[in-house]
């Protein structure tokens, strides 16, 4: 296990949901229980799921914004987390090797600071540069690169558009020169014309600096065209993971089923021979999920045995994981 | 910039006219008039008063005479206190007020925005209820009140703190909680409420990312953002509380301007009454302008034109 950059294990965030102004409430959302997986150095790993899955609550557990409520991370060998362990790093030193892109490009920046500043900042806190001149350096070799120019450092977040904004966010993400970068949707605040662009931008820098992304999006296409792997989200849960290609073509649970079902195809003839699988019902709440398995209410295959059992993550072949009970049916 | 200065001068000074015309409107319809008194004087006496100060002319002929004079500078002579005039009655009693009401300004600045902070940070604990209730009875409890009970318990119980007047700095205490207590409490409110909105914008988190402390980004970007509502409420602010408070200058024996605003309104002392107005006027429209002249330096996203 230990050619992985980034191993989590039964990671678990729970959020209390305020209660009343008397007393704290019992009710807890549980937002993502039993995250387990590893990224390789190099790789992507593609996380897709719908709205309120725990998609983007992952992506920040494992930076810590958010600190875990239970599992355990560790990157590069270091524990950097441990519930049961007790273990909870000083999160400064992995700032500078673990970073993130966010969502919305328009509100992710801080509207008072100039965008040199921006992406200066943690060059400053991980005193990265020797001298005025080499910070500034930095800065416009950093604006550079995600394609804006020198011209952009003296301008605020507000004089640019929302695909700029976003190259703001990921030369900042960029500046200390990180290893691992969780990108929490960076395209579906943006412009679909954008949107391939920044796409391209992200492989070509993964290429340039070695990158390993953690691409969360709820399009599946574009994560399919992004990643090595990806994994598959549904209410907190891990549903599916597998090889980008075998969980696109040999999708195994009928959530991933559903999911591979909607992506459009280019080909009207193809298009035509397509079934589309439509799932009922909405998503339930977090706060208090159908016990079992998470995805019972909606699955078209569940039974007694899906409600009492909370179906094991298991390897079916080889990299190939999935949960579900009744997979010789669902084939 | 030079073009909006310009065209915000042209602004003030209508309001300006507006507020010395409307003063002057209500003045004259008020009932009564300043030579009136329990004793009663000769109908000659008191023609010969009107005569002297020209109320017995007709109300347009007076109002454009106080304009034309007001224009130059002149507010004419103090109907009550003989012969002062107005401009040097308020030199003389501003300075008085603009010092108390200065320190209580600077009071509720330093403690209402770090309490607002600090209330913010530590959202839903104790520390946070208890500035919620002190604030909220900074607001509600009316300033004679703060006034009588810090007069009863330290000027007379205690003995440790000065009752009157201005004579050592230990006579500005009272006073100054009294004035600062309102502003201090709304300030520290405002803060709160803006920090908290601030506090959940994704560029907090952000700074987190990038591996700033918490200290740090509290201050680096959420108070810088989450200012302006201050800055706002700090322009009217300054103003009146420079103008000095009738009931704290009341109550405290302090020989201000708010006193004497008050006194001139019950006395119909008109001149004193459009000077003073027009003072005040001026002043808040200055104020203004100086919010608004902050408010680009604060955030760049707002240009003036």
């Amino acid at each position: 296990m230990s050619n992985y950059l980034l191993e989590v294990e039964r990671l678990q965030k729970h959020f209390p949901v305020r209660g009343s102004v008397l007393g704290k409430s019992k009710h807890m959302v549980q937002a993502l229980d039993d995250l387990t997986f590893g990224i390789k150095k190099g790789e992507t790993l593609g996380m897709v799921g719908e709205s309120g899955c725990g998609k983007t609550t992952a992506g920040r557990t494992i930076l810590r914004l958010h600190e875990p409520t239970g599992g355990r991370i560790v990157y590069d060998g270091e524990t950097i987390f441990d519930k049961e362990k007790k273990i909870a790093a000083k999160m400064l030193p992995y700032r500078k090797k673990m970073q993130i892109v966010f969502q919305d490009p328009y509100a992710s920046l801080d509207p008072r600071m100039t965008v040199g500043d921006i992406v200066g900042e943690p060059i400053d806190i991980h005193k990265l540069c020797e001298s005025k001149q080499d910070r500034y350096d930095k800065i416009i070799g950093l604006l550079e690169r995600v394609g804006l120019n020198s011209e952009h450092a003296n301008r605020y977040p507000h004089e640019f558009s929302g695909g700029q904004r976003q190259r703001v966010g990921i030369a900042r993400a960029l500046a200390v020169d990180p290893e691992f970068i969780v990108c929490d949707e960076p395209i579906s605040a943006l412009d679909v014309s954008i949107q391939a662009q920044v796409i391209n931008m992200f492989e070509d820098l993964q290429e340039q600096m070695n990158l390993t992304y953690l691409f969360i999006a709820h399009d599946l296409s574009v994560v399919k065209h992004i990643s090595d792997r990806i994994v598959v989200m549904y209410l907190g849960r891990m549903v599916e993971l597998a090889d980008s290609y075998e969980l696109t073509m040999h999708s195994l649970h009928p959530y991933t089923r559903s999911l591979v079902s909607a992506i459009p195809i280019a080909d009207p003839i193809e298009a035509r021979k397509s079934k589309r699988i439509i799932l009922e019902g909405d998503v339930p709440s977090p706060i208090n999920p159908p016990s079992g398995c998470r995805f019972r209410t909606r699955c078209p295959y569940a039974d007694e045995q899906c409600a009492q059992e909370v179906p094991e993550f298991k390897e079916v072949s080889s990299g190939h994981f999935v949960a579900c009970h009744h997979l010789d049916r669902v084939k | 910039m030079g073009k909006y200065l310009l065209k915000r001068v042209i602004l003030a000074a209508v309001t300006i006219w507006a507020v010395a015309t409307i003063t002057f409107v209500l003045m004259n319809m008020v009932p009564g008039g300043p030579f009136l008194s329990e004793k009663a004087i000769s109908p000659a006496a008191t023609a010969a008063l009107e005569a002297k100060y020209g109320l017995d002319k007709p109300f347009g002929e007076r109002y454009l005479t106080y304009l034309k004079d007001a224009l130059h500078g002149d507010f004419g002579l103090s109907l009550k206190q003989r012969g002062r005039t107005v401009s040097g009655i308020i030199a003389a009693k501003f300075p008085v007020s603009a010092k108390v009401g200065g320190i209580a300004v600077l009071v509720s600045l330093l403690l209402g925005i770090p309490l607002g902070v600090i209330a913010a940070y530590k959202r839903g604990t104790t520390i946070d209820s208890v500035f919620s209730v002190v604030a909220t009875l900074g607001i509600a409890v009316p300033s004679f009140v703060v006034c009588t009970v810090l007069m009863y318990f330290l000027g007379v119980k205690l003995g440790i703190l000065p009752t009157l007047g201005l004579t050592s700095w230990k006579n500005y205490i009272m006073p100054v909680f009294a004035l600062s207590a309102y502003p201090t409490s709304y300030i520290m409110r405002l803060m709160r409420s803006s920090m908290l909105d601030v506090l959940g914008q994704d560029y907090m988190r952000t700074a987190k990312a990038k591996g700033l402390s918490q200290k740090v980004s509290l201050f680096k970007h959420a108070l810088r953002n989450a200012i302006l509502p201050v800055i706002t409420y700090l322009g009217p602010m300054v103003a009146y509380t420079l103008m000095g408070s009738f009931i704290v200058e009341k109550i405290f024996t302090i020989p201000g301007l708010g006193g004497e605003f008050i006194k001139a309104i019950n006395g119909r002392d008109y001149t004193m009454i459009m000077g003073t107005t027009i003072f005040l006027g001026t002043f808040m429209v200055f104020m203004l302008l100086i919010v608004d002249i902050v408010y680009t330096i604060v955030d760049p996203r707002i240009k003036l034109k």
